[in-house]
């Protein structure tokens, strides 16, 4: 969506204030839309009414994403690929984190194959008060045998648990053994070719699904086949424009990604304005040695989350590579307009009672919820103060000064907090607040112990241990 | 001649001899049908299905009403009412061909792909050197430069002049170190100049810094005028440009810095840093008055950074070739969010025209080692998947960091692990276009081993 003014869509909407949407007026609606917090089918009226119908087309065509959106899968493991606005995050947000889809092979032995599913589709990790998993499964056709395809796309199937799925042979009587199987379940197929786009364009006509372009290194070539395959109706499209693992055309590669975001979003070309594959697999072609392989597959991956990447075939489950590569994909999709601050002062965890430590921490979002995490999840019961560091963490407002010795006293006395109450009155300092012991003795004096806990909260149990009740 | 029935005659005919009704199908009027459609719209080939459905039914109707005794025949004449409805073979052979059937295109079309570039960036970055060899009054064997850029990093519109740079950190005392660190620095940690050697030598640092810590008063406050003949010991180790950084005390370190400032004159020092909550002034006079380069540091906060740059210029006197901003590197997992789209709004607005904010940047991506996914043996949480190698988590966590703060904008990186120093540079180098590679089948990965 180019528009930037509300006013221009509240001329599309009913203009009653019904307040069915559930906001006040329909301007306020209209500067929803406008944040893309709000969707044109929460206008009931709008939609139910025939009298709208012309304001409808007119309010969809402009809200449409700048990058179309398109859908894998069924059900509630489908991923939302591309749909983005946007050229920088900070500019609004990017909208729909590229999925990561690890890879199989139709030559697997069955029981490696299950196993492998079954470590894509249970990997989970923890992260801001929730659980964070990996999205996809790319099957691919090693022994281009078609039934052999269609045997392993049904295994994956069987043990997958919904997992969306990516069906890559170049081989057209490859894909539509696997599609026999699983177009029901709406995979992407990768790939079409210069060689073979007309079986593979027939295939996803027959089926119903999303397919890939594959023209690697040559953006005319891919633009000409996505041209190409719109006028046959068909724009459920990804595009491959090649992923160089190294050397100059990794180079290049950055650059045709960066180009074709720019050609979507900043210039509008409908005409090539799909969402984006990137092959981070590649990385296995340039070393045989698995740690350099895994690590240089997330430095690809990082490369691309930044600039345009919208979906991406990956490889490596190594702990080290899933971590680093989820969290980065995590925060560069965050949306950076919601608040990251929890409002400062006094949270309960579990039921804290008269013999509970108190825990010390700032009100930045992602520390206190790491704090409450490790409390909460190690069934401690505890208070913790969140002090109001402007939303800035422990390490950087101790050496930033919004975290000090008065602000601490200053945010238990607005919280009001009963130290008489307590029979173990003590607080629990960061570790890495550790200096501010001496200070706040003083500060407290008579009133409350100054206990300095660990460096991170991870080891709040350990510390509980050792250190609580205070002797 | 014979009376006339219509259809909803019949069908209410049919209802008083408990036929409930028709599945799916209203009789209105005469002969109107109304179906209950979706979206999809009605095609010359569904209406003759649709016609053949009514004529059966129309058919069943009659044979129906025939059977239980009711006049049809002389009343309607099935025959014509089957022909009526259905049409000739003939209609139905031009119905079928005017149906827009999927047809694959006979040729690939021919287009051209072209994109501009962003024409908004009109002004480079301010290029600051940093060392000064001989011929400039110094004693490092080089210098190093950063900055002058005219575009996004990595971006086609414009040539990056200097590849980003690395500083790695050396500490004037032993300090905490997570273990896929402090193994490489286990035989040096007392002696900063062997440490800077190596980091220069082994693990191919472009420069160094010098951290003072010792000098905080909560550690062991050493005294700015002992605590600087580390720094002369450094200078004497390595002849790459350095970097000094105090203990972040902020009554300390205008005392430390300034007198660091002092005894390494001439050598273009990044003096690291002035920060709005200190006496910034102190440290931008002393860098002034020594032909140093200041860093400006701020917490995140695009406008702090513009009020910094613009007091360490216009009240501390500080030249514009003679900043390097430090907008604070929040790590992976640990807030990259914001350190990222910081620094990436301050590069934007400075290729724009803001003229408080065209300097270099720095990152203090050491800061990596902070986050517990980098060091932690296993994770606190009994049930996240298996966090596997601590040894293998840390290198990767301090890449990422720097790398993807090298996409916003970063020129100079502050870093520890020499592995993570080795992959930072191979990433921009190549992103520059400087490393050759043996091409690479695009399609081999499709069959490859798992």
């Amino acid at each position: 969506m180019k528009e930037t003014s509300p006013l221009n869509l509240y001329k599309q909407l009913p203009q009653t204030n019904c307040k069915k949407c559930g906001e006040e007026t329909c301007m306020a609606y209209a500067a929803g839309l406008i944040a893309r917090t709000r969707k044109v089918e929460e206008c009931t009226p709008l939609i139910e009414e025939k009298k709208y119908a012309k304001k409808l087309e007119t309010l969809k065509t402009i809200v449409a994403p700048e990058l179309k959106m398109i859908y894998i899968g069924v059900g509630d493991k489908q991923v939302k690929v591309g749909g983005e606005d946007v050229m920088y995050r900070h500019q609004m947000t990017f909208f729909n984190k590229p999925p990561f889809a690890y890879d199989v092979a139709d030559n697997m032995e069955e029981a490696k194959l299950i196993e492998r599913v079954k470590q894509i589709t249970t990997w989970r990790k923890f992260y801001i008060g929730k659980w964070q998993y990996v999205e996809m499964i790319a099957v691919r056709s090693v022994t281009d045998d078609p039934a052999k395809f269609a045997a392993c796309v049904k295994t994956v199937l069987a043990n997958g648990n919904g997992f969306p799925l990516i069906l890559c042979s170049f081989n057209p009587a490859v894909l539509k053994a696997g599609l026999e199987v699983a177009a029901k379940e709406k995979p992407l197929i990768y790939a079409a070719t210069k060689d073979n786009w007309k079986e593979v364009a027939q295939l996803a006509f027959d089926y119903k699904v999303p397919v890939t372009l594959s023209v690697p290194f040559d953006l005319d070539g891919l633009k000409s086949m996505a041209v190409t395959f719109a006028g046959m109706g068909l724009t459920d499209l990804v595009l491959d424009p090649g992923t160089a693992p190294n050397g100059k055309m990794l180079q290049q590669t950055l650059i045709n990604f960066i180009n074709l975001r720019r050609a979507a979003v900043e210039e509008a070309q409908r005409d090539i304005a799909y969402p984006v594959m990137v092959l981070p697999i590649n990385a296995w072609l340039t070393s045989d040695d698995p740690v350099r392989a895994s690590y240089w597959e997330s430095v690809l991956t990082a490369a691309f989350v930044i600039r345009g990447g919208a979906i991406m075939i990956k490889h490596s489950l190594a702990p080290s590579s899933m971590m680093a590569d989820m969290h980065l994909r995590f925060n560069i999709y965050t949306d950076p307009r919601t608040p990251v601050q929890v409002k400062p002062g006094i949270y309960k965890v579990g039921s804290p009672g008269p013999e509970s430590p108190v825990f010390l921490t700032t009100n930045f979002a992602l520390t206190y919820y790491t704090v409450e995490s490790d409390i909460a999840s190690n069934n401690i019961d505890a208070y913790i103060i969140a002090i109001n560091t402007d939303g800035i963490g422990v390490q950087a407002s101790v050496a930033g000064g919004q975290l000090s010795p008065t602000k601490i006293q200053d945010s238990f006395n607005e919280a009001g907090f009963d130290w008489a109450g307590q029979k173990y009155p003590a607080m629990v300092l960061p570790g890495m607040a550790a200096k501010f012991s001496g200070e706040l003795e003083d500060l407290f004096a008579g009133k409350a112990k100054i206990m300095v806990g660990p460096e991170d909260s991870g080891r709040i149990i350990g510390w509980m241990k050792d250190f609580w009740p205070p002797k | 001649m014979a009376e006339k029935i219509s259809l909803s005659d019949l069908n209410k005919t049919l209802t008083e001899m408990n036929v409930q009704s028709l599945e799916g199908l209203k009789i209105e009027g005469d002969v109107e049908i109304d179906l209950e459609m979706g979206a999809g719209g009605v095609g010359p080939l569904f209406a003759y299905y649709f016609g053949q459905e009514a004529a059966k039914i129309a058919m069943q109707l009659i044979n129906f009403a025939k059977a239980v005794g009711y006049p049809v025949e002389t009343l309607m004449q099935p025959v014509a009412v089957a022909s009526a409805i259905a049409p000739a073979p003939k209609d139905l052979a031009a119905a079928a061909a005017a149906v827009p059937a999927f047809k694959v295109a006979s040729a690939l079309a021919s287009a051209k792909f072209s994109v501009g570039t962003d024409k908004t960036w009109k002004h480079p970055i301010q290029e600051v050197t940093l060392g000064a060899t001989k011929a400039d009054g110094g004693s490092r064997g080089h210098v190093v430069k950063l900055g002058g850029e005219k575009a996004m990093p990595f971006f086609p519109d414009a040539i990056m002049p200097h590849a980003p740079k690395i500083t790695m950190d050396v500490f004037d005392m032993p300090i905490g170190m997570a273990k896929a660190v402090k193994m490489h620095y286990e035989d040096v940690i007392n002696a900063p100049g062997e440490w800077a050697k190596k980091a220069v030598k082994q693990f191919g640092a472009d420069m160094v810094t010098v951290h003072l810590i010792s000098t905080d008063p909560l550690l062991k406050d050493t005294p700015a005028q002992e605590a600087v003949k580390t720094v002369e010991e450094v200078l004497q180790a390595v002849d790459v440009p350095i970097c000094i950084g105090g203990s972040g005390n902020p009554e300390k370190d205008p005392i430390v810095l300034s007198k660091a400032a002092e005894v390494s004159q001439g050598e273009r020092v990044l003096i690291a840093s002035a920060n709005l909550n200190m006496d910034w002034e102190k440290i931008g006079k002393a860098c002034v008055d020594n032909g140093h380069v200041c860093l400006a540091w701020t917490q995140l906060e695009i406008n702090s950074q513009k009020e910094l740059n613009r007091k360490l210029m216009k009240v501390a006197g500080v030249p514009r070739e003679s900043i390097v901003m430090d907008p604070t590197t929040a790590a992976l997992a640990y807030g990259l969010d914001f350190a990222y789209s910081n620094m990436e709004r301050i590069r934007l607005g400075a290729l724009k025209g803001d003229d408080e904010l065209t300097f270099p940047m720095s990152s203090g991506t050491t800061n990596a080692w902070g986050v517990r996914e980098s060091w932690m043996v296993r994770s606190p949480n009994k049930d996240d998947s298996d966090w596997g190698d601590r040894m293998l988590r840390g290198p990767i966590w301090e890449i990422l960091t720097g790398y993807s703060l090298a996409m916003a904008g970063v020129d100079i990186f502050m870093m520890m692990h020499p592995q993570a120093v080795a992959y930072l540079h191979e990433i921009t180098q190549s992103l520059m276009g400087r490393i050759e590679a043996k091409a690479t089948d695009a399609n081999a990965w499709l069959k490859m081993g798992v």
